[in-house]
C-alpha cells in the first residue's frame, strides 16, 4: 500500500490538488466556499457509487447510507453531545457500513435493475420511518451543533472547509490504493465476466459485498460531512429518493475514469445548480437535466474523459 | 492407471423436468490421461462437464476427485480442489488486455487473503504471466484488448486462464469451436503440449473427429444422455453405434479415419 502511495500519479495529483484547494479556500467568497464544500462532501458518496459502477452496478438508493451518516451525526450530537468531527465521522461511517454489511447479504445476490431498485426500496423504508417518528425530528429533522476539531471550536467555516477537503483527499487516496490491489482490480473483472471470476476460484458475491460496504461507508461519511456543513438534518434533503437521484446524476456526469472525478463532478453539480437557479428560478431543473443529456450524448464517459482528452493533447499523463 | 483414479464418476444422472440429460454415467480417468468427449448436439456432453465443474448439480450419482467426493461442489470450490475448465464461448475479461486478464486470473488463483491486498502486478505474478503467455504463444498479443483478439487467440487466453491454478483435472468445452480450420491444429498442438507438461488429466468436448483421433488417449461417445462407447479412438471411431449416432454415416467415417488414428 505504501508502495502504491509512493508510485501512483493519481495519489500525487490528489495530494497536490486537494492541498491547493485547502489553502485557496481561505480566500474564497463564502458562497463559493460553501458550494465547493457541499460538492466535495457529496463527492465521497459518489466515489462509492463509482466503485459500484465500475463493477457494473448502479444503486438508486444510496441516500439510505447518506442519511444514516447524516442522522448518526445529528443523533450523537443531540443525545451524547459529541461535536468532534473525528468522533462524528467514526459513528457515521460505522453505522452506515454496518447497515451496508447487513443489507449486503441480500443485495449481493442481485444485479442490474433489481439491485438498483432494491436499494431504492430500502432507502424509502428509512425515509418512511424518519418522517413518522417524532423523536427523530419527523419531517422537519433537527439541527446539528457546531463541529469542533480536537476540542477547538473554529470561529468561521474555513476550518470545516479544510477538514472536509482533507477527509475527501483521504477517502480518494484510500479508494485509489484499494483499486490498485488485486481485490480492487476485480471491479472490472466482475463487470466483464462474473462466471470467469467464479471459475477462477473467487466468490463474486463476497467481492461485491466488500465493495457495497465500502460504498455504504463512503456515503455515510458524505452525509455526515454535509450534515456538519449544513448544521441540519432532515429526511427530504438527506434520505428522500431525489438525493439518491442526485448522487447517480453526479456519478454519470463525472464518469468512472478516476477517483478524482466524483469530487470534480460534485463541485460542478453544485455550481451548475446555483447558476441554473439564478438563471431560471422556475425551470432550473431543465438546465441541469439538459446538461446531463449533453454529457451522455457527447461525453459518455463523463467530464473526466474531457480532461483526459485535453491532457493527452498536451502530452501530460494523468 | 493409479489405484485412486483422478476422476471417478459413478451412476451420474441429471434430469430437467423429467427429461434425462445424463443417465447413469460411469467414468474413470487416470492422472495425465487425455479424454475426448464426442456426441451430437444435445447428447449430454456439456451437461456432463457442467456437473463435474459444479455449474449444474446432479440429480443423483457421485463425482469423486482423487478419492474425495466433490458431487454438487460450488464452481469456485471445484477450482480450489483442482478441477478447472474452459468454455465453449471464451470467458475472458473483454475490456482488459491479454496481460491484465492473466494477471487478474493469477492474483485470484494465489489468493490467501493478504495476496488480494497486493498489487496484481507483483513481480512473482509478472514472471508467471510471462511464462504462461510464452507457453500458450500469446505473448505478441500482451497489450491487445481481449475484445479485439481473434477467436483462436481468445481461446488460447481462455485456456491459459483456466490453468493458472495448476489444475489436476481440466475440462475443455469445445476448445476449437469458432476457430478457423487453419488455426485448429496449431491451437490444439499448443494446448496439448502445455497441458502434458503440466501433467493434468484433460477431458475435452469436441465435434471435429480429426482433432479427436489425433490428440486423445480415450474417447467417450455420448448419445441421448448415455455413454455409448468408452474406448481408445481407433476402436471408438469404428464402433457401429458411434458411427450411427455420433459421426453420422460412411462419409464422415472415411473422413475421420483418413490417415489412421492415434498418432498424437
Amino acid at each position: 500500500m505504501i508502495e502504491t502511495l509512493k508510485k501512483d500519479k493519481t495519489v500525487r495529483w490528489i495530494i497536490l490538488g486537494f492541498l491547493a484547494l485547502a489553502i485557496t479556500g481561505n480566500f474564497m467568497e463564502a458562497w463559493v466556499q460553501n458550494n465547493i464544500m457541499f460538492g466535495l462532501a457529496r463527492g465521497l458518496a459518489v466515489l462509492g457509487l463509482m466503485v459500484l459502477w465500475r463493477t457494473g452496478l448502479i444503486s438508486f438508493g444510496h441516500a439510505l447510507y447518506f442519511g444514516i451518516g447524516a442522522y448518526a451525526v445529528g443523533l450523537v450530537d443531540r443525545n451524547l453531545g459529541i461535536s468532534d468531527i473525528f468522533l462524528r465521522l467514526i459513528f457515521a461511517v460505522g453505522a452506515s457500513a454496518f447497515v451496508g454489511f447487513l443489507l449486503g447479504f441480500i443485495l449481493r445476490k442481485y444485479r442490474g435493475i433489481f439491485f438498483a431498485m432494491l436499494n431504492l426500496a430500502f432507502s424509502m423504508v428509512l425515509y418512511g420511518i424518519l418522517v413518522k417518528v417524532e423523536s427523530l425530528g419527523s419531517t422537519d429533522g433537527f439541527s446539528v451543533s457546531q463541529t469542533t476539531i480536537l476540542g477547538w471550536a473554529p470561529e468561521n467555516k474555513y476550518a470545516l472547509f479544510a477538514a472536509i477537503v482533507i477527509a475527501c483527499a483521504i477517502g480518494a487516496v484510500l479508494v485509489q490504493c484499494y483499486l490498485k490491489t488485486a481485490l480492487g482490480s476485480l471491479t472490472t473483472a466482475i463487470r466483464d465476466n462474473e462466471l470467469r471470476v467464479e471459475y477462477l476460484g473467487f466468490s463474486v458475491a463476497r467481492a461485491i459485498h466488500v465493495k457495497y460496504v465500502m460504498s455504504a461507508g463512503l456515503a455515510g461519511a458524505s452525509g455526515a460531512l454535509l450534515a456538519m456543513a449544513l448544521g441540519q438534518v432532515d429526511p427530504d434533503s438527506m434520505v428522500n429518493w431525489p438525493v439518491s437521484g442526485e448522487l447517480v446524476f453526479i456519478t454519470v456526469m463525472a464518469g468512472p475514469g478516476s477517483v478524482i472525478a466524483p469530487f470534480l463532478g460534485g463541485v460542478v453539480f453544485e455550481f451548475l445548480r446555483t447558476y441554473a437557479f439564478e438563471l431560471a428560478p422556475e425551470a432550473w431543473q431543465l438546465i441541469v437535466g439538459g446538461t446531463l443529456l449533453g454529457i451522455i450524448f457527447f461525453l459518455p464517459m463523463g467530464l473526466w474523459s474531457l480532461l483526459e482528452r485535453i491532457w493527452k493533447r498536451r502530452g501530460v499523463s494523468s | 492407471m493409479t489405484e485412486v483414479p483422478a476422476l471417478k464418476v459413478t451412476d451420474l444422472c441429471k434430469s430437467f423436468s423429467g427429461i434425462m440429460a445424463a443417465n447413469n454415467l460411469n467414468v474413470e480417468a487416470a492422472d495425465g490421461e487425455i479424454i475426448g468427449i464426442i456426441g451430437a448436439n444435445g447428447a449430454g456432453k456439456t451437461v456432463f462437464v457442467n456437473m463435474i465443474t459444479g455449474y449444474l448439480k446432479p440429480t443423483s450419482g457421485t463425482i469423486e476427485f482423487q478419492g474425495k467426493d466433490i458431487t454438487g461442489i460450488e464452481p469456485r470450490n471445484a477450482t480450489h480442489v483442482g478441477v478447472c475448465r474452459s468454455f465453449q464461448v471464451s470467458q475472458v475479461f473483454m475490456t482488459m488486455t491479454v496481460e491484465e486478464n492473466l494477471l487478474t486470473a493469477l492474483s485470484i488463483a494465489k489468493q490467501d487473503g493478504r495476496a488480494m491486498l497486493q498489487s496484481p502486478r507483483a513481480p512473482d505474478l509478472l514472471i508467471e504471466c510471462e511464462r504462461l503467455m510464452t507457453l500458450y504463444k500469446i505473448v505478441d498479443h500482451r497489450n491487445q484488448v481481449a475484445s479485439t483478439l481473434s477467436q483462436g487467440v481468445r481461446k488460447l487466453l481462455d485456456i491459459a486462464m483456466a490453468v493458472v491454478s495448476n489444475p489436476k483435472i481440466l475440462l475443455l468445452d469445445e476448445p476449437t469451436s469458432g476457430v478457423s480450420v487453419e488455426e485448429k491444429f496449431g491451437i490444439m498442438d499448443i494446448v496439448i503440449q502445455a497441458l502434458k507438461e503440466q501433467g493434468a488429466t484433460v477431458l475435452f468436448v469436441e465435434h471435429d473427429m480429426e482433432i479427436v483421433e489425433r490428440y486423445v488417449d480415450r474417447v467417450l461417445a455420448f448419445y441421448q444422455g448415455e455413454i455409448i462407447c468408452d474406448a481408445p479412438p481407433i476402436e471408438a471411431l469404428r464402433d457401429p453405434k458411434v458411427i450411427e449416432y455420433v459421426i453420422g454415416g460412411d462419409h464422415a467415417l472415411n473422413t475421420a479415419l483418413s490417415g489412421g488414428a492415434g498418432h498424437a
